[in-house]
């Protein structure tokens, strides 16, 4: 069986990590959300696409409720993640946002260490009782984010002073070292070169055995390379969902046709 | 969708394709015109010409396999511009297998031209082409025009063709056991409009081409069938002298 029919039948009976219903968002009085319905499966890579401005960070930040902070900006309908509503009361913010982690465009490591970087998250979080444990943490981040090996030697050099995609794998092992249980990916490697950019799509593809993914990028090759879902937002809608075999060989929609093919729409 | 591409060089890219399918396909309709022409005249002038004018054909194809490859390279299309460039690939390789069946008709008229005709099968033959020459026709205007209704109409077609060649296989036959001396011509004959009848097969499929280029799958029916020569019995005792 073929790795891509292999995974087509892990997808079938659809596990529904995060679920928006309805969900409206406004920035002030200009509304960049309609009535928006994505279902996000376990354990699955599901990309964002859509031309700029389409509302598909919007949605991302969404998720772990990053818009909380932007003044002005307002989120109704429902998110839930595990079927419990992210904006319920019983829901601490911090602790929903160790539970759905966050990589962004540009490679944001901290002014610290590549040690430092990994260990921030786990000890606020409280998750090492030991100088033992913590390095066992930072270490077994650094391998799954595939950076292990390059920065054995390093850990006490500025994160700062790695190359771009090894910044952003940093970031990536920053994430996973609070075992989040989703990750959120804002264009992760459109700062990236080629290889980089390669490594980093290797690695989402093994995230995906442990983490669900939510990945917001601009190259439609990205998302037919790394995604197994894939929803198509244009003006603040979600046009279409489904997967990312059939969007990108049988799109639906004439207006997801008309973006993937490069048409004016 | 009929809307341009924002890059205008990929939509001229695209008419290309669809020149050259178009080009292949005309040269490939023409070809079998002649072939049966020159079969029912006994003309070896013109089967010799049919020869040379397959390379043609064949020339066409390979410039399409490089065109097709460079698109998908450099394009990487999606959607349905993926799916017009690779039905186009393979209905060239289609277009190809009718030129040689074409071919392949003109190089047993030597044989034939040199024997009496056998009847009227050559002109048997002829009627049978005309009706794949339609098709070849239609099914050309279908991928043109994108139109999925006409190539199932197309393709509904080539039932026809097939209870033709019954038809013909059986007349064969009868003439092979009526006189041993006609199984050369006969047995030349019968290639020929088994040439006639994969033709039909391979328009068809071209048919089923435009059907996924249009909608994204394939024909859920199954092709319908009436080749049934593969399991035909005569039996010379009840068998009538063909009539001609």
């Amino acid at each position: 069986m073929s790795a891509i029919a292999m995974r087509n039948q892990e997808a079938a009976p659809a596990d529904i990590k995060m679920r928006a219903a309805g969900v409206d968002v406004s920035y002030g009085d200009k509304q960049a959300l309609f009535a928006v319905n994505v279902a996000i499966e376990t354990n699955t890579v599901t990309a964002l696409i859509g031309p700029s401005g389409c509302g598909k960070s919007t949605f991302l930040r969404c998720l772990n409720r990053m818009n909380d902070v932007i003044e002005g900006c307002r989120v109704s309908g429902q998110i839930t993640l595990d079927g419990v509503d992210v904006h319920d009361r019983a829901i601490d913010v911090v602790e929903l946002r160790a539970r759905v982690g966050m990589v962004f465009q540009k490679p944001n490591p901290f002014p610290k260490s590549v040690y430092e970087n990994v260990a921030y998250g786990p000890r606020i979080h409280g998750l090492a009782n030991s100088r033992a444990e913590l390095d066992d943490i930072v270490h077994s981040s650094l391998r799954r984010a595939g950076l292990i090996d390059e920065v054995r030697d390093r850990l006490d050099e500025p994160g700062t002073g790695l190359s771009g995609g090894q910044q952003q794998r940093l970031c990536i092992a920053r994430a996973i070292a609070v075992e989040p249980e989703v990750i959120l990916m804002d264009e992760p490697c459109s700062a990236l070169d080629p290889i980089a950019t390669a490594k980093v799509e290797e690695l989402i593809d093994d995230l995906r055995e442990r983490y669900t993914i939510v990945i917001v990028t601009h190259s439609m090759q990205q998302a037919a390379r790394v995604s197994q879902r894939t929803a198509f937002f244009h003006l603040g809608e979600v046009v279409e969902q489904g997967e990312t075999g059939q969007i990108f060989t049988k799109p639906v929609d004439e207006r997801t046709q008309a973006y993937i093919t490069g048409r004016i729409g | 969708m009929e809307t341009d591409h924002i890059v205008k060089s990929f939509d001229e890219e695209l008419a290309k394709l669809d020149n050259m399918i178009a080009e292949m396909g005309g040269l490939a309709e023409v070809q079998l015109a002649d072939a049966v022409g020159a079969l029912v005249r006994r003309d070896v002038e013109l089967a010799n010409r049919i020869i040379e004018k397959d390379r043609r054909i064949d020339a066409i194809e390979n410039e399409l396999h490089s065109f097709t490859i460079r698109l998908l390279a450099l394009r990487q299309p999606m959607a349905d511009d993926l799916r017009i460039i690779v039905a186009a690939l393979k209905i060239s390789s289609n277009l190809e297998r009718v030129g040689d069946y074409a071919k392949n008709i003109a190089k047993r008229t030597f044989v034939l031209a040199k024997g009496p005709p056998l009847g009227g099968t050559a002109q048997s033959i002829a009627r049978m082409a005309a009706l794949v020459q339609v098709m070849i026709k239609n099914v050309l205007d279908a991928y043109i025009q994108r139109d999925a209704a006409k190539a199932a109409d197309v393709r509904a077609r080539d039932e026809e063709v097939d209870q033709v060649y019954n038809s013909l296989f059986r007349e064969l036959l009868t003439y092979m056991m009526e006189d041993p001396r006609n199984i050369t011509a006969a047995t030349h004959l019968l290639f020929v409009a088994k040439n006639v009848e994969r033709i039909g097969d391979h328009v068809t499929g071209i048919a089923e081409q435009i059907h996924f280029m249009v909608t994204g799958d394939l024909p859920g029916d199954a092709r319908p069938k009436g080749d049934t020569t593969s399991f035909t019995v005569l039996d010379p005792a009840t068998t009538e002298r063909p009539e001609s």
